[in-house]
């Protein structure tokens, strides 16, 4: 069941351009222009694109705060902009350079708020609550005033307090912006879990593509205010990273190999980095001709890292023609 | 409409919440209290200075002069205290902050004007309920119970009046960022424009303050009626009863000014 949908949504802005001391003109700018998309109930999807892509306008009009300029949006069945308290209570939404806690108040305190804001039921409420200090090790920091919590604690605080109304759909702009790795591995392994035993649908923006491989199936590229991308993480790896990397440790040093199929892109004492396609090669074909040329001590096999194959996605370089 | 307990339980978390916040600023606190109360005395000197070099103000005794003025400032007060908040959005819509009061199940509105609440602005408010009080006990009033009811609500229609103007004022940070100043001239202005018998004024602006921007029925209209004064422009006797319904029509315009504003929300970028 699709919980998500955006169909062909268009969101333009007018921008006052200064030209010259007074004269200003009216410019178009299309933040998001045609996305389409759909989101199944209970998938995690990582919604990823350069800055300015539209990656947060389009959250933004998913959760109510900006009405789309066309098109269609839907969230849960319903309309976020003429039922948008209703959304509201179905959906979570974290930004992550933004606090939704209250600033002057001890942690705790926020959540109590939300659970009347939210008209959560109090055994539902404790029982989430007690769910969340646990995995999200909350004890310590609800009698904290929230201004005093280091950003790593204050996104825990930020993850349990948009939960507690149970909601459907999560919806995640940068949630580990500015964490450090021992922080982003929390939340992480909590998103996981929480999409794990509640089944919520998530969907997510982010800079970081370990995110991105860690919890999402599913990876959707923007640009310019379009999907250009939108497929498992697993096939774009298969279509944009055809290239692997034999690492090998031969016994003595030497200058680079010259092997049919593969080219050294790096020597350093005994180990050498041969690239090949993974197309043309198996890796255990490549080995028998490495073997043949000289004695292997170790090897191990790179995979194209997910940063590469989107870092070229976003330059616009082609998945390579079959 | 039947969240309004809803809507009203939330507005009660989020002032608690808000006051908590804001004792944490004690001193801060008790300065602007008395801050705000000794300010709100400043446009009654005016008005006291005046009257020690004239009589009468057009026809307006001293004690007359006072109860408009007791009604406008307290009406103004009570607004200030409820609904003046909506002048924060526009430093939220700057800062990108507006988005919060969009998340969470609860009314834009509300949402703005609870998190916004400030215990100290109820200072602006003492000393008109005190001069309004006073002011009454010196004026002459020939007492019906239409009079008698006419006081509570004057005063009511008269909060509910500059809260709407102080929305709609607050609304057009929406389409262009810099309204502040116009704003202030419709809510403070308009505030001190009340205070004063409307004869003093050119026949345009007194048109002005009783059919498009209504504050004649926050003070003049209704005190006209009390003292047995003529009602400006000529107009008919019963129409000095009309703050209430004026009050209703407001608020029905600024809900509808506010709800397209929000519709018009730009947020900010990322």
């Amino acid at each position: 069941m699709a919980i998500v949908e955006l169909r062909d949504v268009h969101k333009t802005f007018t921008i006052a351009v200064r030209k010259g001391r007074i004269r200003r003109e009216r410019r178009l700018v299309h933040a998001v222009d045609g996305v389409s998309l759909t989101v199944e109930a209970g998938a995690m999807v990582g919604y990823i694109g350069p800055n300015g892509a539209g990656k947060s306008t389009t959250i933004k009009m998913l959760t109510g705060i900006l009405v789309p300029s066309r098109g269609r949006v839907q969230v849960d069945g319903l309309d976020p902009n003429r039922e948008r308290v209703a959304v509201a209570r179905r959906i979570g939404v974290l930004f992550g350079q933004r606090t939704q806690l209250w600033w002057d108040l001890p942690l705790g305190d926020s959540f109590t708020l939300l659970r009347h804001i939210y008209r959560v039921p109090e055994d539902r409420f404790e029982q989430n609550l007690s769910t969340f200090r646990e995995l999200l090790a909350l004890d310590e920091l609800l009698p904290i005033p929230v201004r005093q919590l280091s950003l790593g604690q204050r996104m825990r605080g930020e993850l349990a307090a948009v939960l507690l109304h149970d909601p459907t759909v999560l919806f995640l702009d940068e949630p580990t912006i500015g964490l450090d790795p021992v922080s982003k591995e929390a939340v992480r392994s909590f998103l996981t879990e929480l999409n794990r035993t509640r089944h919520t649908t998530v969907l997510l923006t982010t800079h970081d593509l370990v995110d991105v491989e860690r919890l999402c199936e599913r990876l959707v590229i923007i640009d310019h205010g379009r999907v250009i991308e939108d497929s498992t993480v697993a096939s774009i790896k298969a279509r944009y990273g055809r290239e692997r990397t034999l690492v090998v440790d031969l016994e003595t040093p030497g200058p680079a190999l010259d092997i049919d199929g593969a080219e050294v892109v790096k020597v350093d004492g005994p180990r050498q980095w041969l690239r090949f396609r993974r197309d043309q090669l198996t890796a255990t074909a490549l080995l028998e001709r490495v073997a043949a040329r000289a004695a292997v001590r170790d090897l191990s096999v790179e995979e194209p890292a997910i940063d590469d194959i989107v870092r070229a996605i976003y330059r616009g370089e082609n998945a390579p023609e079959d | 409409m039947a969240d309004v307990a809803t809507e009203m339980a939330a507005y009660r978390r989020l002032v608690g919440a808000r006051m908590r916040a804001d004792f944490q600023y004690r001193t801060s606190f008790v300065l602007f209290l008395v801050s705000q109360t000794l300010v709100s005395g400043l446009d009654l000197a005016v008005i006291l200075v005046l009257f020690s070099r004239v009589q009468h103000l057009a026809g307006w005794s001293v004690a007359e002069v006072a109860l408009l003025y007791g009604f406008a400032a307290f009406g103004f007060g009570i607004a200030d205290v409820f609904v003046s908040q909506v002048e924060m959005a526009s430093r939220h819509i700057k800062a990108g902050t507006f988005d919060l009061f969009l998340l969470r199940p609860v009314g834009a509105l509300v949402h703005l004007c609870a998190s916004e609440f400030a215990l100290r602005r109820v200072g602006r408010s003492v000393q008109p309920a005190i001069v309004t009080v006073i002011a009454l006990t010196q004026v002459h009033v020939a007492w019906t119970p239409v009079k008698v009811a006419l006081v509570p609500v004057t005063i009511l229609s008269s909060a509910v009046i500059f809260g709407c103007v102080w929305v709609v004022t607050s609304s057009l940070a929406f389409w262009t960022v810099e309204t502040q100043e116009i704003a202030n001239s419709f809510t403070y202005g308009g505030m001190t424009l009340s205070q004063y018998p409307v004869d003093l004024f050119a026949t345009w602006l007194r048109r002005l303050v009783v059919f498009v921007v209504p504050l004649a029925f926050t003070s003049v209209l209704p005190a006209s009626y009390l003292l047995d004064k003529p009602i400006p422009l000529g107009l008919p006797r019963w129409t000095a009863l009309l703050s209430p319904a004026v009050a209703a029509v407001l608020v029905v315009v600024a809900r509808s000014v506010w709800t397209l504003a929000v519709r018009h929300y730009r947020s900010t970028g990322s």
